[in-house]
C-alpha cells in the first residue's frame, strides 16, 4: 500500500444558507482499498461526495490528490483527475444499448463519424478485465438489464476511462442477495485492481463484507476513520447515531467539534492490510 | 443495431455467431416483446394498399397516381421528418404547419414581389425557418416555458403573420420555373436509373465495408446472408418503383409526355440519408436520443442539454421551411392557407404512425416517410373512392390514434418484459 493516499481532504466546510452541513471533515481515500462512508440520513455523505466530485463548491478547506493541491470546480475537473461517482439511480438511459450508455457523453469517434466497433472492443475488454459474466450481449438496451446488470454496466462505464477513484453510492440499496453479492465481488475486485474506492452504505453487512477502512459522518462532522479490522458492528453502528463510540468518535461535548480524524489509529501511515 | 457482441475470447458467454434463422427469431422476440418499430407502418401501408387497389383498381394503381401519392405527400413527410427530432426528445412543434406557411409566404414575397432569384428566396425561407426554430428552442430551453405552450402560442401567431404577408388573403402566385419544378416536373428517366443505381451501391458499399469491418476485429456481425437480403431488398424496392414512375402517364402522349421519377423523390431521399446519418452515426444524434431517454444521465453524462433542446427546434423549423417551399412549389402560389388546416396533424401524424414514440427516445427518421406514405395513401385513396373531406379527416384521425394506441401499447409491453 502506498503511502500518499490518493485522496486527502482536510477541513472541508459547506454550507448551503445558513445551515452548515459539513464542518472542519477530514478525509482519505487510499489506492487498492475500499473506503466505506457510513452516516445516517443528512450526516453529509451525499454533500461530501458531491464536493469531491465537483458537483458543490466548497466554502473552506484543500484537496489533495495524489499529495497535490487540486481544486475541482466541476465534474469535469473530476473526470480529468480520475474520479467517477456511480450514483444511486445509476443515471443510465433505457433508450441505449450497454456499449452507447458506458461511452456517452465521451464517445470514440473517427472523424464526425461514431467508432461503434472500437467502443464495442474497449467495453468488453473493460468487461473482461473485472471478469463480468453476467451481460450476455453488449447491444442489449438497458432497458432489458435486471438491477444488478445494470449496476455493473455502471460500475464499468466509470472504471472504463482509467479512473482512480471510484464512489458508490448506495450500490445495492435496490438489490436482491445473489445480486448484492456479485456486485460487492466487483466492489472488491476493483480495489484488487488497484483502484481507490469509496463505498456509500447504509448496510453494515456490505461494509464489514469488502472495506477497508471505515469512515463514519456524524452532523456534518468526520468522528472516525479507522480499519475495519479495528471496529466492531456495534461501535460503527454507535458512531453513526452517537457520534461516538468508547474512545472514538466525538470529545464528550460536542461542541467543541470533532478534530476530523478522531483518535489516530486509522492514519496512513498504521500498515499493511489484510 | 441487433448485433450480439461478444468478443471471441471475451468474458460473456460465448454467443454462437448469428445465422439468419436466430436473426429471424431474434426480430420475433423483439417484437413480442413490444419493440415493433417500423411494422404497424408497413403492415398498414400494404393493407391500406391493398383495399384502395380492390376497390379501384384502374385509378389507384396506374402510374400517375402512384407519381401523384409522392407530390401529393412530400411536403407532410419533410415537415415530419424534422418533428421527428423534437419527438425524440418528448417535445411536441404544433407551430411546424404555419411556420412552413410564413417560410413559404417569405418565399413568395422575395421571388415574386421582390423579384429576386429564386436561390435567394429559398435561402430566405430556410433563414427564417432558422429563425423560427431558434426562438422557440430558446422560450423552451432557456425560459423554461413548455414545448406545448410556446408552440401553440407560435401556431396562432405564426398563422397571423403569414396573414400579413399574403396581405390579408390574397394569394402570391410562384412562378419561378426552377421553384415550380420541384414540386412539378420529373427526372428524366435515365437520371432517375442513375440515382436508383446509385442509392443501391451506395448503401451496399456501406453494409458490405461495415460488416468487413466487424468481422475482422472479431466483432459478432449479422450474417452475411441478412446482409445481402437487405441490400437487395432496397435494390428490388427502388427498381420497382423507378420502373413505374418511367412509365408514360400521360393522357395525350402527343400533346405532353410525362414521365419519370418526380424531382421531389431525391429531395427527400437525400434528406432522409443526411438526417438519418446525424441520427445514429455523429454523437449529436447519440445525444438527442440520450436527453430524450433519460436527460439527467445525459446532464451528468456532460452533454449540453440546452444545446440539444434548441438544436431540435431549429432542425424541426428548418425543415418545416423546405416542407413550405415544396407546398408552394407544388400549388404554384401561397395563400394564407399553406401550411394551415391539416397539415401539422397530418405530419405529427406520419412521425407517429411510424413508429415514432410520442414520450421520447424512440424514433428514426425513416419513420417519417413511412408514416407520411400512409397519411398519403389515405388522402389518395379515400378521394379516388370519392368520400368527403370529412371522412378523410375521420379515418386519418382513427389511424393516428391506432398508432398513438399501438406506441403507448408497446411501451407498456416492452415495461413488462423488460424489452425496448
Amino acid at each position: 500500500m502506498s503511502a500518499t493516499p490518493l485522496l486527502e481532504l482536510r477541513g472541508i466546510d459547506k454550507s448551503f444558507g445558513p445551515v452548515q452541513v459539513l464542518r472542519d471533515v477530514a478525509f482519505t481515500v487510499h489506492p487498492g482499498e475500499v473506503t466505506a462512508l457510513v452516516g445516517d440520513n443528512g450526516a453529509g455523505k451525499s454533500t461530501l461526495v458531491k464536493c469531491i466530485s465537483g458537483i458543490y463548491p466548497t466554502d473552506a478547506g484543500e484537496v489533495l490528490f495524489n499529495g497535490e493541491q487540486v481544486h475541482i470546480n466541476s465534474p469535469r475537473d473530476a473526470a480529468a483527475l480520475g474520479i467517477e461517482v456511480v450514483y444511486q439511480d445509476l443515471a443510465l438511459c433505457d433508450n441505449l444499448d450497454i456499449v452507447q450508455n458506458m461511452f456517452l457523453g465521451r464517445e470514440k469517434r473517427s472523424g464526425i463519424v461514431l467508432d461503434e466497433p472500437t467502443m464495442e472492443q474497449l467495453a468488453a475488454e473493460t468487461l473482461a478485465g473485472l471478469s463480468i459474466r453476467t451481460v450476455t450481449s453488449l447491444r442489449q438496451h438497458v432497458s432489458s438489464l435486471s438491477g444488478g446488470q445494470r449496476q455493473t454496466v455502471a460500475i464499468a462505464k466509470a472504471v472504463l476511462w482509467n479512473s482512480k477513484l471510484v464512489i458508490l453510492d448506495e450500490p445495492t440499496a435496490a438489490l436482491g442477495v445473489a445480486q448484492t453479492a456479485q456486485v460487492l465481488e466487483l466492489v472488491r475486485r476493483l480495489a484488487d485492481n488497484g483502484l481507490a474506492v469509496v463505498l456509500i452504505s447504509h448496510n453494515m453487512n456490505d461494509v464489514f463484507a469488502v472495506s477497508d477502512r471505515i469512515a463514519a459522518l456524524y452532523l456534518g462532522q468526520m468522528v472516525a476513520q479507522v480499519k475495519t479490522t479495528d471496529i466492531t458492528h456495534a461501535q460503527v453502528v454507535e458512531l453513526i447515531t452517537a457520534g461516538r463510540s468508547g474512545g472514538l468518535g466525538l470529545a464528550t461535548d460536542p461542541g467543541t467539534g470533532g478534530n476530523g480524524n478522531g483518535p489516530q489509529p486509522a492514519d496512513s501511515t498504521s500498515g499493511g492490510h489484510r | 443495431m441487433t448485433t450480439t457482441a461478444v468478443r471471441k475470447d471475451g468474458p460473456a458467454a460465448v454467443t454462437p455467431a448469428p445465422t439468419v434463422g436466430s436473426h429471424v427469431r431474434t426480430y420475433l422476440s423483439r417484437v413480442r416483446g413490444g419493440d415493433v418499430g417500423a411494422l404497424p407502418a408497413v403492415l398498414g401501408l400494404i393493407v391500406l394498399c391493398t383495399v384502395f387497389a380492390v376497390m379501384r383498381p384502374s385509378s389507384f394503381l396506374s402510374a400517375g397516381n402512384f407519381a401523384n401519392l409522392f407530390t401529393q405527400g412530400a411536403a407532410v413527410t419533410l415537415i415530419a421528418m424534422g418533428l421527428v427530432f423534437v419527438l425524440l426528445l418528448g417535445e411536441i412543434d404544433l407551430s411546424a404547419g404555419f411556420a412552413s406557411g410564413v417560410c413559404a409566404a417569405v418565399l413568395a414575397n422575395v421571388v415574386t414581389v421582390l423579384g429576386y432569384p429564386w436561390w435567394v428566396a429559398v435561402l430566405a425561407a430556410v433563414g427564417t425557418g432558422l429563425v423560427i426554430g431558434t426562438t422557440l428552442g430558446l422560450l423552451v430551453a432557456k425560459i423554461g416555458v413548455p414545448s406545448f405552450v410556446v408552440t401553440l402560442a407560435g401556431f396562432l401567431a405564426f398563422q397571423g403573420i403569414v396573414l400579413m404577408l399574403v396581405k390579408d388573403g390574397t394569394n402570391i402566385s410562384v412562378r419561378d420555373e426552377v421553384l415550380v419544378a420541384i414540386a412539378n416536373r420529373n427526372l428524366t428517366p435515365t437520371l432517375g436509373w442513375a440515382l436508383a443505381a446509385l442509392a443501391v451501391v451506395g448503401y451496399g458499399t456501406v453494409q458490405l465495408l461495415r460488416h468487413r469491418n466487424r468481422v475482422a476485429r472479431g466483432l459478432i456481425t449479422d450474417p452475411i446472408a441478412v446482409v445481402a437480403l437487405r441490400i437487395g431488398g432496397l435494390a428490388v424496392i427502388l427498381g420497382a418503383a423507378v420502373y413505374v414512375l418511367n412509365l408514360e402517364r400521360s393522357r395525350n402522349v402527343l400533346v405532353v409526355s410525362l414521365k419519370g421519377v418526380p424531382i421531389v423523390v431525391p429531395i427527400i431521399a437525400v434528406l432522409l440519408v443526411i438526417w438519418t446519418f446525424v441520427l445514429q452515426r455523429t454523437s449529436y444524434g447519440r445525444h438527442i436520443y440520450a436527453v430524450g431517454g433519460n436527460r439527467e444521465a445525459a446532464r451528468r453524462a456532460g452533454i449540453g442539454i440546452d444545446r440539444i433542446r434548441i438544436s431540435v427546434f431549429v432542425i424541426c423549423s428548418s425543415m418545416a421551411a423546405i416542407g413550405g417551399i415544396v407546398a408552394a412549389s407544388r400549388a404554384n402560389s401561397v395563400d394564407p392557407n399553406t401550411g394551415g388546416s391539416n397539415v401539422l396533424l397530418y405530419a405529427v401524424g406520419a412521425a407517429v404512425i411510424g413508429g415514432t414514440s410520442l414520450f421520447g427516445g424512440k424514433g428514426r427518421v425513416l419513420d417519417a416517410v413511412l408514416g407520411g406514405a400512409v397519411v398519403a395513401v389515405i388522402e389518395n385513396g379515400m378521394g379516388l373512392m370519392g368520400y368527403s373531406a370529412g371522412v378523410k379527416y375521420v379515418v386519418t384521425g382513427v389511424v393516428l390514434m391506432l398508432a398513438a394506441t399501438v406506441d403507448a401499447l408497446s411501451r407498456r409491453r416492452a415495461a413488462a418484459t423488460g424489452t425496448r
